[in-house]
């Protein structure tokens, strides 16, 4: 088998963000392009050639670069591996990533900052890339700050606007508190295994006792919270919507936003055997899934709609492994980001066409003058509605079905879920195409160079479950308990997806007073969803705000100026020969320094008098 | 005469020649004690390419009388964790004399002299093996930083400079009698003799007199660090120094401290180290956390990073007193991180200060938008200094808290919440800073920088992906010599100190670290 070089696939991006970084102020767009392009595209080749090349990745091909940390024990190492399960996120990775390359180009035609934009995008592949190829805890944890980093310049891109920066600092700081846990789960794991190379551990891991591993694992999901957006973490997910929604797409939808579940099936071997905190995993996802698709009812920021529906998604995910459908969930990974990744180019089509307008109540009609990005978001509706045969039904059906295994109430709550998804899904297809245009631009479909990302996604979201059944790719490294199927399940799942299409029709199509009298009756529930629980608030008030104004009063304040200050000027106060220090100073002549060393050479004298006579 | 004496004479030699340049010649007072920098850092870098790995003990060793009653001796020598120790504060000076370069007008000729005294000053105290010439440099790096931040300071430079001599003096004069103390004892001040006395029993200490010294060592080092709650001079000298200053304290002076208890407290004292190791380490475990929260509160930049320190310098106490190996690795790097970037910050803030004039951070805002390299650098910065990995603060502060993990898993969770505020305080410091919009008054006062601004920047960038990718250009050297000081922590401490080793399968409590602690 030939050396991969493994290293090239995340080194081509971070070539591109170089040049790019450090040239592209002066370059020309059409340089800028080029190399944003070019590296991504040719990262994608590289791992179709490793694709063609590796074999059958049964077992990992490994690729050790050089020592990176080296202390005690302690031996990490610049390690990249490539299994099936990489493989899998190579393609979405680079693949996705290349098409929203593409399309950034006639997104971002009339921004400032354009180099700045490609430059962070492509380090963002680094990153990201690094992460899915580490073959050990350390590096992993390299692509997962990384990447939250370049969320973080990301979502503040626009630097003029304070909402967009403060989004950005909470999108970091919400992260951190993951990557705490994150990180305490490496230390546990370099306490009990002595490594944190990921097939040494895993073939230990069953050896552990469950209690080890179960803090292992809890810690992890901590991380993994933070990252994917899950309770309680997920609040920095619907404000990271403030940057480019090129940026939404690539970074929180398709691909960054994933690593958690990715993480959580990597680690599936410590996982597996702590089942306390597999239910955990498990029970936030169902959580999340269902708690995040009631605020998406109620939002009017066509973002801020899918920005909730990834969060509600990614808590599929996070049943799916929870449940032990390690496969499943890495399938609804893939899928989710064929559709949702085109939910949010098309949602970036529908802004770019309406000339900046977010809010659908200003939108409407755009079925006439944007017809591609209609059906190409009409594929990737019906796709997250679970409707067979689009992409997500397969993988939501294989989650819903281990979930019923697992405990049949879970399934109920997912299904009831999945009602809920394609009723907001469709309300936003519904005002946003149908009815009359209600906003004041004149809108106009986008360029190729945006449509074309768009019917590349819209055919993977209607035949990329189908064609690439994940739980087969990856039998060997998860296997699947075959169970009977349930065809009353599957009846039901398709069922409710349907229904909430149909409903979302009658209000925002045929009946469009429905709404506005469900929201009078309703008023005070409504007014709960419509501002998310007042969760964002509930923290500020409990967390952040005490912190601040404690930090600031009672340390600052009150202990360091107040207690330690007040003791040490009282010790200044009443030391009197220091006064006339302070006059030598203020004079600030040479005869003063001369005294000072005159004094300093006695003292050094008068000291080695002392030492002779104590030192015999 | 060695390399080693060599190095160190070139900035005792160079000011006194500059103290004898005619005060007029301003320029030539300036490049003179420049070049004197500069062929101080390259003769510095024989040093490293000189060291010889696989040997844990001093190199370049010259040890010669230089006073005969009492017998002192000009004893200097090398290891690894003084190596990269004297390397930074070569490499800082030079850069601390660029970034003065236009700023100080009022008594240059003292201003330059000063920073050539205060390195031979730093450089001494890490190369010296006598413990009264080790005392001697100490006093002598105190000197130059109180005239530094008393005559070319802010508006309360006299209140900093004297809070600043103050404490410094009263740890100086602890640490003085101890040194008087053990050689009353040992008959000399020859550290390595004084070291193999005390090991092989030959000195010998009660109890209570081996708790006397350790204490007056570490008290005068835990106010140089500094250590909770003995830090408050460092914000007042931070936010009145001059640049330079600023430079110089942070990075290589409090590292004074830290290497003073890694240097002597440690092996010295090993069972007063240990058994007072539980307090200290919650003292340093307050000062990450409340030098991150404070620091988070503060609306001056310097103040800001000057209580940054705090909790950046409480990761390298608490990772000494983890006592292993990845502790002890993890402290000495991050020695080293904050020396590169929090030097950086430094040296940043001082690039604004002489633009805008102002260290408040609500009269900036938008400094992106005019000077996006001065932006970028300073973000790498920010980056380094939250810890990102592949820069260089990471790797010491994933090793401290390693190390304590092995040591006591309840002390990690403690000390790695200081991870999440240094977030916090960096970047809203860098939002409020850098982003937003512009103001007519940074529009027109930020250019970006000029040539000799990146001359000063770009070393330090490099140093912060080079330590952060690619630690085992500094490791090695670093863990071999820890490696004997761990020996040596334990060495008189087998019999009443037992540390108990996890058994490989024994199972995790969170409870059940092994703990530190004597009887």
């Amino acid at each position: 088998m030939p050396i991969q070089n493994l290293w090239v696939i995340p080194a081509l991006p971070f070539l591109g963000f170089l040049i790019n970084g450090i040239f592209g102020r002066k370059l020309p767009k059409a340089v800028i392009n080029v190399v944003a392009l070019a590296t991504v595209i040719l990262s994608f080749a590289w791992v179709v050639k490793v694709y063609m090349t590796a074999g059958d990745l049964a077992t990992p091909v490994a690729e050790h670069y050089f020592t990176w940390i080296r202390s005690g024990q302690l031996d990490v190492g610049w390690d990249f591996a490539v299994d099936k399960l990489t493989m899998i996120m190579l393609f979405i990775v680079t693949g996705v990533g290349s098409l929203i390359h593409i399309y950034s180009v006639g997104y971002m035609a009339h921004e400032e900052g354009y180099y700045r934009f490609f430059a962070y995008l492509n380090l963002f592949m680094f990153f990201m890339l690094t992460l899915v190829l580490a073959s050990n805890y350390l590096i992993l944890f390299v692509g997962w700050e990384g990447v939250g980093l370049c969320s973080y310049l990301l979502i503040g891109f626009y630097i003029v606007k304070h909402s967009a920066t403060t989004a950005g600092n909470k999108a970091f700081i919400v992260n951190r508190i993951g990557d705490f846990g994150f990180s305490l789960a490496m230390f546990l794991i370099v306490v009990n295994f002595g490594t944190l190379n990921f097939t040494p551990v895993f073939q230990a891991a069953p050896g552990k006792p469950t209690e080890t591993l179960t803090a292992i694992a809890l810690l992890l999901l901590v991380g993994a919270t933070g990252k994917s957006a899950q309770i309680p973490l997920y609040v920095w997910l619907p404000d990271a919507m403030e940057g480019p929604t090129p940026v939404s797409a690539l970074i929180h939808a398709a691909t960054m936003v994933t690593a958690g579940v990715y993480m959580i099936a990597r680690s599936a071997a410590i996982f597996t055997h702590a089942p306390a905190a597999m239910e955990t995993v498990a029970i936030i996802g169902l959580a999340t899934a269902a708690f995040a698709a009631t605020i998406g009812l109620a939002q009017n920021d066509i973002k801020k709609v899918f920005a909730y529906s990834t969060v509600s998604q990614l808590g599929y995910m996070f049943l799916g492994v929870g449940v032990g459908a390690f496969s499943a969930g890495i399938w609804h990974l893939m899928t989710h980001a064929f559709f949702k990744a085109l939910l949010f180019l098309g949602a970036g089509s529908v802004i770019h066409a309406c000339h900046g307008e977010q809010d659908m109540r200003h939108m409407g009609g755009l079925r006439k003058h944007t017809p591609i990005t209609f059906y190409t978001l009409l594929c990737a509706s019906l796709a997250i509605s679970g409707i067979p045969p689009f992409a997500g039904f397969w993988s939501k059906d294989a989650i819903l079905d281990a979930a019923y295994h697992h405990a049949p109430w879970m399934y109920w709550v997912g299904a009831a879920t999945a009602g809920l998804t394609a009723f907001y899904v469709f309300r936003a297809l519904f005002m946003t195409f149908f009815g009359e245009y209600r906003g004041h631009a004149h809108p106009h479909e986008s360029p190729f160079s945006m449509g074309g990302p768009l019917i590349v996604l819209a055919l993977l979201s209607v035949g990329g479950g189908y064609a690439f059944n994940v739980p087969q790719i990856l039998e060997n490294m998860f296997p699947v308990t075959e169970a009977p199927a349930i065809p009353m399940l599957l009846a039901v799942s398709i069922g409710v997806g349907v229904l909430g299409i149909l409903l979302a029709y009658y209000m925002y199509v045929v009946n469009t007073a429905v709404p506005e009298k469900i929201t009078s009756t309703f008023s005070g529930l409504y007014h709960l969803v419509y501002n998310k629980y007042f969760v964002d608030e509930i923290y500020d008030a409990t967390v952040v705000s005490p912190v601040v104004a404690g930090s600031r009063s009672v340390l600052w304040h009150g202990v360091d100026q107040g207690v330690i200050d007040g003791i040490v000027n009282g010790v200044g106060r009443e030391s009197r020969g220091f006064g006339g220090v302070l006059k030598l100073l203020q004079s600030g002549n040479i005869r003063s320094y001369a005294t000072w060393v005159v004094i300093g050479g006695v003292a050094l004298i008068l000291v080695m008098g002392v030492v002779e006579g104590v030192g015999r | 005469m060695n390399l080693l004496d060599l190095v160190i004479a070139i900035p005792g030699v160079g000011f006194l020649i500059a103290l004898l340049i005619p005060r007029k010649q301003e320029q030539a007072i300036r490049i003179f004690t420049l070049a004197v920098s500069l062929v101080t850092f390259v003769a510095s870098l024989g040093l490293a390419t000189g060291y010889k790995f696989g040997q844990a003990g001093q190199q370049f060793v010259t040890n010669v009388v230089w006073i005969s009653n009492p017998e002192i001796h000009w004893h200097v020598g090398i290891d690894g964790l003084s190596l990269w120790l004297f390397i930074l504060s070569t490499l800082l000076t030079p850069i601390s004399i660029l970034i003065s370069w236009r700023f100080v007008r009022n008594q240059p000729k003292e201003f330059y002299a000063f920073l050539v005294l205060l390195e031979f000053g730093l450089v001494g105290v890490f190369a010296a093996w006598d413990l009264f010439l080790f005392y001697v440099f100490w006093e002598i790096v105190l000197v130059p930083m109180y005239f530094l931040i008393g005559i070319w300071g802010h508006d309360r430079r006299i209140y900093a400079a004297l809070k600043f001599f103050l404490y410094t003096f009263a740890g100086s004069v602890l640490m003085l009698v101890a040194i008087i103390f053990l050689y009353n004892r040992a008959g000399t001040f020859d550290y390595a003799a004084i070291l193999s006395g005390l090991q092989s029993g030959k000195v010998t200490l009660t109890h209570g007199e081996e708790t006397f010294l350790f204490l007056a060592f570490f008290i005068a080092f835990a106010i140089k660090v500094p250590i909770f709650p003995l830090h408050t001079w460092l914000p007042d000298a931070h936010v009145e120094a001059p640049s330079a200053g600023s430079l110089m304290l942070a990075s290589v002076m409090l590292k004074m401290g830290t290497y003073g208890l890694l240097r002597f407290c440690v092996p010295m004292f090993p069972t007063a180290s240990h058994e007072n190791a539980p307090w200290i380490v919650i003292l340093a475990i307050i000062g990450i956390v409340y030098g991150a929260l404070v620091a988070m509160v503060q609306p001056n930049m310097k103040k800001l990073v000057a209580y940054s320190s705090v909790s950046h310098l409480g990761f390298v106490v608490l990772g000494i007193f983890s006592f292993t190996q990845m502790g002890f690795d993890g402290a000495v790097y991050q020695m080293l991180n904050h020396g590169i970037s929090t030097g950086a910050l430094f040296v940043l803030v001082g690039f604004m200060y002489e633009r805008r004039h102002s260290l408040a951070i609500a009269d900036y805002g938008g400094v992106a938008t005019v000077a996006p390299w001065l932006s970028a650098v300073f973000l790498i910065t920010t980056l380094a200094s939250i810890g990102l990995p592949m820069l260089n603060n990471f790797v010491g502060e994933f090793l401290v808290l390693q190390g304590t993990a092995q040591a006591n898993f309840e002390w990690t969770i403690f000390a790695a919440l200081g991870v999440i505020f240094s977030a916090c305080y960096m970047l809203w410091l860098y939002q409020r800073v850098f982003f937003g919009q512009t103001s007519d008054e940074v529009k027109h006062h930020m250019p970006d920088f000029n040539a000799r601004e990146w001359a000063c920047v770009i070393p330090l960038v490099l140093m912060m992906v080079w330590m952060g990718i690619y630690s085992q250009t500094f490791l090695p050297a670093v863990s071999e010599t820890n490696a004997k000081i761990l020996e040596q922590s334990k060495a008189n401490t087998a019999l009443q100190v037992s540390l108990p080793r996890r058994e490989p399968n024994a199972g995790l409590t969170l409870a059940a670290g092994g703990h530190i602690h004597a009887h």
